[in-house]
């Protein structure tokens, strides 16, 4: 395919796994990321791939983690209760360090919450989730051409690292239609010598586990993880910075909230106010040193996100108390207007808000 | 020159394990290992171990393995068995990990008639985590947190799993078994060749649940612990096939 298609985000990350060779996928349906379930059971046959609803979101993940160790690129897919749910399996996928794409079309929370848009599970994304120290590359798209990108990339980096990726997007962004287009790729899997394939041949049985009951090898692999962890963040942090170079508010927002974050940005810049926007396109790893050259122009910032503040934190910790950080929020599946980040902009440019 | 004609299986390797004197693990490991061997499938064979006393099953297997999360190894068993269509995919799980926490993914394997199969080691108790009440433990049987007897009317009755399982088409073949002695581990070898010749025939599910004693959290000995199964265990959980590979789905 090289036309551009309308489709909508949650099934443009559908079509981009198969182009990425993603032939397994498991899943159990719930709003707002039912299309891509939908998508992959229509689509995988096509292609002779493997489609499996699950009992659970806890079964899917370990459906996951049993495809993941058997060698095959391999994607799950839920919105935010439903993560909540794979956590179990995310921990055992860190421990076991086992390549997948998970994707977590956020609505908003806590609990049943709502079927909008969120952006409230950054913190489970990022800072864990589950139980132990591991991290997950989490990427943020904030288009549906970049939500194809970025799929197509998240199955690269997975066997590149062998580590889970997870694809953080939002109800707006997975219901939304837009243009794509999907690139011929060139993403192809690696060898993977680890992997419980049966022995054919082999000499000695591959074994993926994550238990270590003597603890001095407990922290021998935990020290493995975290060499790893810190090659992740050296390579692989990603961000888009637009009109930031003499912009004195610096904007940062993610996902769809940065779209919405442009138009204000725009009417304000037309206005005369020198602000600019940074992407973080990379959650974890978090784009802090992009963030702390800034703080040396910049004279403030202000976060925009559908949370009651969660990425701010990381953003203060990157501005390091250099300059003000100032926050606007919106929860529970409300997204917040144009009018509302222009005026909260306005109001940062004029010295309110501060710290 | 005597001809050898009794040895280690290959597909057991050759390390001491950490099971207890007179637990039948032991014997359990040994008659799956022996069906690897007869089936010729060591090449292709894919084990799941579960979360229990058989958590480190990975380390005495001569075959591939995955660790799988409590509860969760017919999932992951799934996931390695639809990569793999042509290999031999077994879970080992015992009677907390399959009965309790993961009491969905076995139900939800065997009604999907996942060509896997799995060896269910039933000593009504959790071994691992020091002789809690298994939801296997008969009534009245006194473990760390039943300590004045499991009661009916606050834990209800054990479960009977190869019988639920039984009401389930795609499991195609279930069978309770016991290696309490000799004759008794001829049957369940037998049984263990059927489930792999059921799951490599691609017909569907196949379990064997191996009654077990457990000596250290019952407080007994091994010799003890055996007759105590034989009175307790065996009148509740009845040894017999309860899908035999015959029926034709409805």
């Amino acid at each position: 395919m090289s036309e551009k298609i309308l489709m909508k985000g949650n099934e443009a990350i559908g079509e981009a796994a198969v182009v990425a060779g993603c032939r397994h996928y498991f899943g159990y349906p719930i709003t707002p990321q039912s299309e891509l379930i939908e998508y992959m059971a229509k689509r995988l046959p096509q292609v002779d791939g493997v489609f499996l609803q699950a009992e659970s979101e806890v079964a899917a993940i370990n459906m996951v983690y049993g495809a993941a160790s058997a060698g095959c690129r391999v994607m799950t897919s839920s919105s935010s209760p439903g993560i909540s749910l794979k956590q179990e399996g995310i921990s055992y996928i860190a421990g076991s360090q086992l390549p997948c794409v998970i994707v977590n079309v956020q609505r908003g929370g806590p609990g049943l919450g709502s079927i909008q848009p969120g952006q409230a599970d950054y913190f489970q994304a990022t800072k864990g989730g589950g139980h132990g120290d591991y991290r997950n590359i989490v990427l943020a798209p904030n288009s549906v051409q970049e939500m194809a990108d970025i799929t197509i990339e998240a199955f690269d980096l997975a066997d590149k690292w062998r580590n889970a990726v997870m694809i953080l997007g939002d109800g707006a962004l997975g219901q939304m239609m837009e243009p794509v287009e999907f690139k011929e790729s060139s993403s192809k899997p690696v060898e993977k010598s680890w992997a419980a394939t049966g022995r054919r041949g082999r000499a000695k049985p591959n074994i993926v586990n994550s238990l270590y009951l003597q603890p001095d090898l407990m922290e021998k692999h935990n020290h493995v993880l975290q060499e790893k962890y810190a090659k992740i963040q050296a390579e692989e942090t990603r961000w888009e910075a637009l009109n930031t170079e003499d912009a004195e508010v610096i904007v940062v927002a993610y996902g769809i909230t940065s779209r919405i974050a442009m138009t204000a940005i725009n009417k304000a810049r037309a206005n005369g106010v020198k602000v600019g926007l940074f992407r973080p396109i990379s959650l974890w790893p978090f784009p802090s040193q992009p963030l702390a050259e800034l703080a040396k122009t910049a004279k403030a910032f202000v976060v925009f996100e559908m949370s009651a503040g969660q990425m701010v934190e990381d953003v203060r910790l990157a501005v390091n108390g250099a300059k003000p950080v100032s926050f606007h929020g919106r929860t529970g599946g409300m997204l917040p207007t144009p009018k509302e980040l222009y005026e909260k902009i306005i109001s940062v440019a004029n010295g309110e808000g501060g710290k | 020159m005597a001809e050898r004609t009794f040895g280690r299986p290959e597909a057991l390797l050759d390390v001491p394990t950490h099971y207890c004197p007179g637990c039948h693990h032991g014997i359990i490991h040994r008659l799956v290992a022996e069906v690897i061997d007869e089936l010729k499938v060591i090449d292709r064979t894919i084990g799941v171990a579960s979360v229990g006393c058989s958590a480190l099953a990975y380390d005495y297997f001569n075959v591939d393995m995955v660790q799988a999360p409590h509860g969760r190894a017919p999932a992951v068993a799934t996931g390695v068995k639809r990569v793999h269509p042509d290999g031999v995919v077994f879970t080992y799980q015992g009677d907390g990990d399959i009965a309790a926490i993961g009491t969905a993914e076995i139900v939800h394997a065997a009604a999907r008639g996942e060509r896997i199969t799995t060896i269910f080691v039933n000593n009504a108790i959790y071994g691992m985590t020091g002789g809690q009440m298994a939801p296997t433990s008969l009534v009245n049987q006194v473990t760390t947190t039943s300590p004045y007897g499991r009661k009916q009317d606050s834990a209800g009755m054990p479960i009977r799993l190869s019988e639920m399982l039984a009401t389930l088409d795609g499991a195609k073949y279930l069978a309770r078994v016991a290696v309490n002695n000799p004759a008794n581990m001829a049957k369940a070898k037998a049984a263990i060749k059927k489930a792999f010749e059921i799951q490599i025939a691609g017909l569907g599910f196949s379990m064997v649940e191996v009654l077990s004693t457990c000596p250290t959290n019952w407080g007994m000995s091994a010799i003890e612990s055996g007759t105590w199964m034989e009175k307790n265990m065996m009148p509740y959980y009845p040894l017999g096939t309860f899908r035999s590979g015959e029926e034709v789905a409805k």
